[in-house]
């Protein structure tokens, strides 16, 4: 290969990945710029920068209370659903009961399941034992949705070596319980932790369930969905761009201690 | 919990309403004629979507995988999934906003004098395709990267000390032994794209009906649920087809 045709190919090469970038970025970055719209629309041209439809955002009192119910259903969610993926995952690693294999795959096989039949789903069983969407019910169904990730999560972290730590502990005369409460979770407390920020993102992210299991109090996705009926607005992209800063931000929490914990035991 | 969706999946076949189990839903899918061509729309907007994405995400994969240098590719490829956990909904509509009529390709393109007037790119299939070639192509590169970066360097190595050119060494022995993060992320794809309600219902504009908007129809407006179960258990049909069609392939992991 000459050295022409070689620069050639280098330059070809970052073309195609500049391009790519460009390609990805391009919503989210059009997302970003516009929600500083110094105008009334959220097209070109940019009429200059103010925080004006983040003041608009934060003075909007139903989105401000989706953005609690957010919060809240994503808390509670995924507290329990790590809670649940954790008992899960020890009582699968640590006591191996039969078909351990089996009831595996049956805990992790939503995960191929779309959300909108999961939801479907779920709105059925609610309304035929008599309970009302609300706040409660997109709880549960964001628990059934993120619990096969939080398990997955939590198993992956699981090892023989903790298992013998355990068992030095209840020689030492631990019941149970301690042996759970300070020696089990604090071992596990990364994998826990990712799978609660996780969880937690996932819930915050996530539409269609929220959709089918909400009425009146609904959460900020769901909000951000209708005030699209009213035309493209800065507002809603200042929305957007607060979802996607804290989306990020947790994954970034999350990122920075499963590296915390590669580096530790890399020591 | 596992066992609540199972159990409802099981239930809602049928009438739920009527209670007399019948398959008459069933009937009214394969002759109304509108299911089925929702499921075909479906279906090619899904197949154009794999495509589309694979053939976009394979060469990224590759340049990153094999021409930038090891420590810049963890950072790239953290920075090229970056937008995947922007919400979903607001993804769509950031879309929106790229191809709306008078949003920002249409005016870029109009001021570089490409086009005279502003056509409509928004509200139409491509707009969905659009929107999740975007996704997917993340997805997919992830996958795929994490194939090619399994190949030991020494097969291609050996491949070119044979005498085979650069064209054959990837046809013959790259392209092959990248084969499993190819099907994976073409299977994720189609899982994902086929069960998505928000793309096409935002960015698709109406003009056609989509399995999982039909769903939803049935669900808003008409309030006939079982009816929708119905189409819910032809998508899961659907999805569970390609699987075990797929599932031999489904791996990452070298063998």
């Amino acid at each position: 290969m000459t050295a022409v045709r070689r620069r050639f190919g280098v330059l070809a090469r970052t073309a195609y990945v500049v391009l790519v970038y460009l390609f990805i970025f391009l919503p989210v970055g059009v997302l970003v710029l516009f929600s500083f719209q110094d105008g009334q629309v959220s097209v070109p041209p940019l009429k200059g920068l103010s925080l004006r439809w983040y003041e608009a955002l934060f003075a909007d009192g139903r989105m401000m209370a989706a953005l609690r119910n957010s919060v809240l259903v994503g808390l509670v969610s995924a507290t329990i659903c790590t809670a649940l993926g954790f008992l899960a995952a020890y009582a699968l690693a640590r006591y191996r009961p039969r078909g351990a294999a089996a009831l595996r795959a049956l805990l992790i096989a939503p995960l191929g399941v779309s959300y909108l039949v999961i939801g479907l789903g779920l709105s059925l069983a609610f309304s035929e034992v008599g309970i009302g969407r609300s706040l409660v019910t997109v709880t549960i169904g964001h628990v059934v949705i993120n619990l096969p990730l939080a398990f997955a999560i939590v198993l992956s972290q699981m090892n023989e070596r903790q298992a013998h730590i355990e068992k030095a502990a209840r020689d030492l005369g631990a019941g149970e319980l301690r042996v759970l409460t300070l020696v089990t979770v604090p071992l596990l407390l990364p994998g826990i932790m990712a799978a609660f920020l996780l969880s937690f993102t996932l819930s915050w992210d996530e539409f269609v369930i929220a959709l089918l299991l909400t009425r009146f109090d609904v959460t900020l996705p769901v909000e951000i969905w209708s005030a699209l009926r009213t035309g493209l607005n800065p507002k809603t992209n200042a929305a957007g761009t607060v979802v996607f800063a804290l989306s990020v931000s947790l994954l970034a929490v999350a990122y920075w201690i499963g590296r915390r914990r590669i580096g530790r035991q890399q020591r | 919990m596992g066992f609540v969706l199972v159990f409802s999946l099981f239930r809602r076949v049928g009438g739920a309403i009527d209670r007399t189990v019948t398959l008459d839903n069933y009937r009214e899918i394969i002759d109304g004629g509108v299911f089925l061509t929702s499921l075909r729309s479906s279906l090619e907007v899904v197949a154009i979507t794999v495509v589309v994405s694979l053939l976009v995400a394979y060469p990224f994969a590759y340049i990153l995988a094999y021409r930038v240098p090891q420590r810049w590719q963890r950072p790239l490829l953290i920075l090229a999934v970056l937008p995947f956990w922007t919400s979903y909904v607001v993804r769509s509509y950031s879309w929106l906003l790229v191809l709306a009529k008078n949003g920002v390709v249409n005016q870029a393109m109009v001021n570089s004098g490409l086009i005279s007037s502003p056509i409509s790119l928004a509200n139409s299939r491509t707009a969905t395709v659009i929107g999740f070639v975007h996704f997917f192509t993340m997805l997919v590169s992830l996958t795929i990267y994490a194939s090619l970066t399994q190949i030991p360097e020494s097969y291609r190595k050996a491949a070119r000390d044979l005498g085979a050119s650069s064209a054959q060494t990837f046809l013959r022995i790259t392209l092959p032994l990248s084969m499993p993060g190819v099907v994976v992320g073409a299977f994720l794809t189609f899982v994902l794209a086929i069960g998505d309600y928000i793309t096409p219902q935002i960015l698709g504009g109406g003009n056609e009906l989509l399995l999982p908007q039909a769903i939803m129809l049935q669900v808003q407006r008409r309030g006939d649920f079982p009816l929708a179960a119905a189409l819910s258990v032809l998508l899961l049909l659907v999805v569970g087809i390609v699987y075990a069609l797929s599932a031999r392939h489904l791996t990452l992991e070298r063998r």
